[in-house]
């Protein structure tokens, strides 16, 4: 554990010095950028909320991907899978009949987008477990496959005319907003907390949990064990593209409630870091998911003073840092 | 239609949208075949363009570009290889950051370059015809040059045997590190110059204007198999199925291009599924050495 704070907080400053090298460079104090980045997230209400929604699919994300890689799989389809989930909620919740109630409304539009992107995440842990393809490649054709079949559909059925978003979803499928002066909080990031509880509990206290941890820890000694390893592939890849599809409850339902064009973009790749940063754990995700929504919001936050753009290139170093700063520490101590 | 197909007009837009495929898909086989995963070919080809266009908006030479793009390409070659040869980090994980890192970085710099969040001011561009273009004859040889390099020289059997088993390379007496710092910063420079092609190409730099063709080159090199000239007419193909399409638009006839751009991701997957011949990857891909 206290290695794991050591290695993010080195990654911090390295993101940081390599942030001051840039903020610099465009004539701005850093200490005056960097404050302003955190007095307009965590200094007052609107910052807090847009910090909270923006962390939620990033739970969700960070989640499936660390699903997957405790079954020693690399899902870097979530950027897909979360697409085709979101698609899916809008389109349920929009065709909903009227006065549906709220219960099954939500249930149904989440649940489809769950579907869609469990499905869509049982394809290349499919093709792993019975062709041995490799499931990093084949989910990364699968987020360019699916985000055009997901245009080419909505451009030939579903976006309202002239428009590139679907149809609104019905009242009674809106998750409340959390107000916090007009922020886009709302009550899914309670969603995101109990999927975290969820995955916690099912990996650590139920006996598939601990089937699927022996798939990703010694695929030989569960295969020897008696546990069937292309069955838990393929259904921990769905179970993460599940995750990964519940997403739409956030900006879907929460927020927009309809799909458009590029909405969520980035945010399943950035689910990557998330899992990465938060070691795969559900409160380190947790975590991780409040400091690169924390990153995301400040862009907006400083882009008075620097291009907003300085928060990607400190999530990218932070990325970089502890991937490198983990394998190197890793290394040191099984020396 | 058919008569387009035949014309040298056709012809030219088919190289012209091949050339940055190539590259980038000669560079990753080049890297693959040493062991390392190339997902940042994507981010190498991005500030390839960016650092082309600076270089010719500031020279007025599309010569400059060309190698300012080198240059990019290898600045971004040495950060992946850093971190994934010296500290040995998650190849996928580092790929994609640098991909995440080069999207931001490359829009930073073009509002402190330009002052500009979409695009660069027009650069000095290549001809409009292909073959009037150096720089198209510099990538023509560079295909069978790589190819040359990894399967002839020395160097290139030391590269394959360090991606096919690295522990044996070391014992034969060759440095594992040195190779595959040589061939990441290879494979940036190939990147870079492709991503040059693309600035230069088109009159200059816009946003993220690599779209996604650092994965298509991902997908040429596994669809050659890891083999250069393989992957090379791969990016043909592709580059041919894009022309294709471009011109089925003009021309009216509806085919939707979403359905037309997914085609390389599709044959990768069946590809990889072994449905066209054995496909087997170099042994020590993507494992950290030591």
């Amino acid at each position: 554990m206290k290695r794991e704070a050591y290695i993010v907080v080195v990654a911090l400053l390295v993101a940081m010095a390599a942030g001051s090298v840039l903020i610099l460079a465009f004539g701005q104090s850093p200490a005056q950028v960097y404050g302003m980045l955190m007095a307009h997230t965590w200094g007052d209400s609107y910052g807090l909320g847009q910090v909270l929604f923006k962390a939620t699919p990033l739970v969700f994300t960070g989640l499936a991907v660390a699903l997957a890689f405790r079954v020693g799989l690399f899902n870097i389809g979530v950027e897909g899978q979360m697409m085709v989930g979101a698609f899916a909620t809008a389109l349920v919740g929009a065709s909903l009949p009227d006065g549906t109630p709220w219960v099954i409304a939500i249930v149904l539009a989440i649940g489809a987008g769950a579907v869609a992107g469990g499905a869509l995440g049982a394809i290349p842990g499919y093709l792993r477990a019975r062709f041995g393809a490799h499931e990093v490649i084949n989910t990364i054709m699968l987020n360019f496959i699916a985000g055009a079949l997901v245009l080419w559909a909505g451009r030939t059925w579903f976006f309202v005319e002239e428009s590139t978003h679907t149809q609104t979803v019905i009242e009674s499928a809106r998750i409340p907003s959390l107000g916090m002066s007009g922020s886009a909080a709302n009550l899914s990031c309670f969603l995101a907390l109990i999927a975290a509880a969820g995955v916690w509990y099912f990996f650590e206290r139920t006996r598939r949990g601990h089937e699927w941890r022996a798939v990703g820890e010694s695929p030989l000694a569960a295969e020897t064990a008696g546990i069937r390893i292309g069955r838990s592939i393929t259904w921990a890849m769905a179970a993460s593209g599940a995750l990964a599809g519940a997403v739409g409850a956030n900006f879907v339902l929460g927020y927009k409630h309809y799909f458009e064009e590029g909405i969520g973009r980035g945010m399943g790749f950035m689910g990557i870091a998330v899992a990465l940063v938060g070691r795969n754990h559900p409160v380190g995700i947790v975590g991780a998911a409040l400091l690169f929504g924390t990153l995301s919001q400040g862009g907006f936050a400083v882009n008075e003073l620097v291009p907003k753009e300085l928060v990607d290139v400190l999530q990218a170093v932070i990325i970089l840092a502890v991937a490198a700063t983990s394998a190197e520490v890793r290394r040191l101590a099984t020396r | 239609m058919i008569e387009t197909l035949f014309s040298a007009a056709f012809f030219g837009q088919m190289l012209r949208i091949t050339v940055p495929y190539m590259l980038a898909a000669l560079g990753g086989t080049i890297s693959e075949r040493s062991g390392v995963i190339n997902i940042a070919l994507e981010g190498k080809l991005l500030v390839g363009a960016f650092c082309a266009a600076l270089g010719a908006y500031y020279t007025d030479s599309v010569f400059v570009g060309a190698v300012a793009g080198v240059g990019g390409g290898l600045a971004v070659g040495a950060l992946y290889a850093l971190v994934v040869v010296r500290f040995r980090a998650d190849q996928i994980v580092a790929g994609v950051a640098i991909n995440l890192l080069a999207l931001g970085l490359t829009r930073f710099l073009l509002k402190l370059a330009f002052d500009s969040t979409a695009n660069s001011p027009p650069i000095e561009s290549l001809a409009s015809n292909v073959a009037a273009a150096p720089l198209f004859w510099v990538a023509c040889v560079l295909a069978p040059a790589v190819h040359a390099v990894l399967m002839y020289s020395p160097f290139g059997l030391r590269l394959r045997a360090v991606g096919e088993h690295p522990e044996a390379a070391a014992t034969a007496g060759v440095s594992v590190v040195r190779v595959r710092w040589a061939a990441v910063l290879i494979a940036g420079a190939l990147a870079g110059l492709g991503g040059a092609w693309l600035a230069l190409g088109s009159g200059g730099f816009v946003a993220e204007m690599s779209g996604g063709r650092g994965y298509v080159a991902l997908t040429a090199v596994i669809m050659g198999k890891w083999r250069p000239l393989a992957a090379t007419l791969a990016s043909l193909s592709f580059g041919f199925a894009e022309a294709f399409q471009l011109n089925l638009q003009t021309a009216g006839v509806g085919v939707p291009s979403e359905l037309v751009q997914m085609l390389p991701y599709v044959l990768t997957m069946v590809a990889l599924t072994g449905f066209i011949g054995r496909s087997r990857p170099p042994g020590a891909l993507g494992k950290p050495y030591q």
